[in-house]
């Protein structure tokens, strides 16, 4: 609709470690979305009777500014916000070594300054390179990326103005050197061919995502390359 | 703040017994990997409801209630009536479970029971309209967790789809903006007949309905919701695990195949 391929995705562009505070933080732009994500931890953890005898208990914030959408927004968290921080967790979640880190939490916050369909997705990409910011060991990055159906066609990466006339949305946060799936939704109507194909493209374009997390990640380190170059080629391999 | 359960002591040592069943390809009650429990559906238990339905999946009991009543139509549909879906882990259904407000679980659960009735268009809201803009009917839909042996996505969706169906309203006119009810009672519209289908993953192999045991210990599990046409409505992957690509294909597949059993099973408790 805004002039792109059925398989392109929207402009992106990652920023690593831009928050002063938080233990790591990224800034993510995809297509108008502005989302920011910040990670706290491995940190004690508060109250002490959550914590784990087997590993650092991950919890997770998403959450959206009043401002961020065409009507405001109240800022207490809707049920669509406690659902998707669930959901944005147990994509997460799998790719934190978290039992390196038993007793703690690590506290993942994602805020949606701006949101143009697909925030989950687009906060999962960014969350993922804050927890690596924050120098949380990880089995792999997780990118996000949501396929969808408009005007009968099985299409990637709809914007706020094509999810709202589009037939489905199948968002999905993929690991690409492991081929593993950790979120996926989906409504709409699809057939379980186009299903398929949706999927298909899904996890196609979470692999150029994951390309572009590296490369951010590349940019924010190179500088101190020379010393650190191969401790970083390990933690984010 | 979301955050990971810590699984009971209990729950740790019956993971083995359990894991190593469904490895051998086996399961605790005898039944096959793609087999469910026995499922007993009774409509109408609760005359004061439009419509109820009580679903009995193994052990597992969910009653859905539907209540009708008018109110304010959404901004962006004046013309439709709205349909809220609620869930209650009622805190006699299980010892993990505790009153007060709904947690991410009950919020998750009834989310994903809502995305089936809304995405398949199940109830035609259209009809529902009293005075565009102004007023129209809300159906709520309230499922009711009353004894948790796993599984209860999908007890409840079929409870919810039970309580739809076996629904009646009023007949009514509308006269300058205010509703008129008759005598006689009409079902509710009901276009499509949305069956969430959960398959659970446990050490690479796939089932269909687990029961508790099972569920704790699944890595994850995905719902596909699916229309009486074949076509897939609703899904969500819940849980620490992971699938990959094929699995996931298969479990859709599997999902539309049982759909159309459970549907016909809820379908034939209609008079």
């Amino acid at each position: 609709m805004d002039g792109r391929r059925l398989d392109e995705l929207r402009p992106l562009k990652l920023e690593v470690g831009i928050l002063d505070k938080a233990d790591g933080s990224a800034y993510i732009e995809h297509g108008k979305n502005k989302i920011l994500a910040a990670v706290y931890g491995p940190r004690e953890a508060h109250p002490k009777h959550i914590a784990l005898a087997d590993r650092a208990v991950v919890r997770c914030r998403y959450h959206m500014a009043p401002f961020s959408t065409d009507e405001r927004k109240s800022p207490a968290p809707s049920r669509r916000e406690l659902e998707l921080s669930k959901v944005i967790r147990e994509s997460l979640e799998p790719a934190v070594m978290s039992e390196y880190f038993p007793r703690a939490t690590i506290d993942l916050f994602i805020e949606v300054l701006q949101a143009d369909a697909g925030t989950r997705c687009a906060g999962i990409t960014a969350a993922s390179l804050a927890l690596a910011d924050a120098g949380i060991p990880m089995r792999e990055l997780v990118a996000a990326c949501a396929a969808g159906k408009i005007d009968g066609k099985v299409v990637l990466d709809l914007s706020d103005i094509e999810d709202k006339q589009g037939d489905a949305d199948l968002p999905v946060a993929y690991m690409p050197k492991s081929n593993v799936i950790g979120l996926l939704q989906m409504d709409g109507s699809l057939t379980e061919d186009e299903f398929k194909q949706a999927l298909d493209l899904a996890t196609d374009a979470c692999r150029r995502i994951y390309d572009m997390q590296r490369e951010a990640l590349r940019q924010k380190y190179h500088v101190a390359r020379d010393e650190t170059e191969t401790e970083v080629a390990e933690v984010h391999a | 703040m979301s955050a990971t359960h810590q699984l009971s002591p209990v729950a740790k040592l019956e993971q083995k017994a359990v894991h190593d069943l469904i490895v051998k390809g086996k399961r605790l009650d005898e039944r096959g990997p793609l087999d469910y429990r026995s499922i007993t559906i009774m409509m109408g238990t609760v005359e004061k409801a439009n419509g109820s339905a009580y679903v009995y999946l193994g052990k597992t009991k969910v009653l859905a209630g539907v209540k009708i009543q008018t109110g304010t139509p959404f901004e962006d549909t004046p013309n439709e009536g709205i349909l809220t879906v609620n869930a209650e882990f009622v805190p006699m259904a299980s010892p993990t479970f505790e009153a007060g407000p709904p947690d991410e679980d009950s919020i998750e659960l009834a989310r994903v029971v809502d995305r089936g009735i809304r995405e398949s268009k199940a109830i035609d809201l259209k009809k529902l309209c009293v005075q565009p803009g102004k007023k129209v009917f809300v159906v709520f839909v309230d499922l009711y967790i009353l004894d948790h042996d796993g599984n209860l996505i999908d007890a409840a969706g079929m409870a919810a789809l039970g309580a739809l169906i076996s629904a009646k309203m009023r007949e009514f006119d509308v006269k300058d903006g205010e509703v008129t009810y008759k005598d006689k009672t009409m079902p509710l519209p009901i276009l499509d007949y949305p069956v969430p289908i959960t398959s659970v993953k446990i050490d690479g192999s796939i089932v269909l309905d687990p029961c508790l045991e099972e569920e704790q210990v699944t890595s994850c599990r995905l719902t596909v919701t699916t229309g009486k046409d074949d076509r897939i409505c609703a899904m969500q992957k819940g849980g620490l695990g992971v699938f990959t690509p094929d699995e996931i294909k298969k479990i859709v597949s599997t999902a539309i195949s049982k759909s159309r059993d459970l549907r016909q099973r809820v379908l034939s408790k209609v008079n």
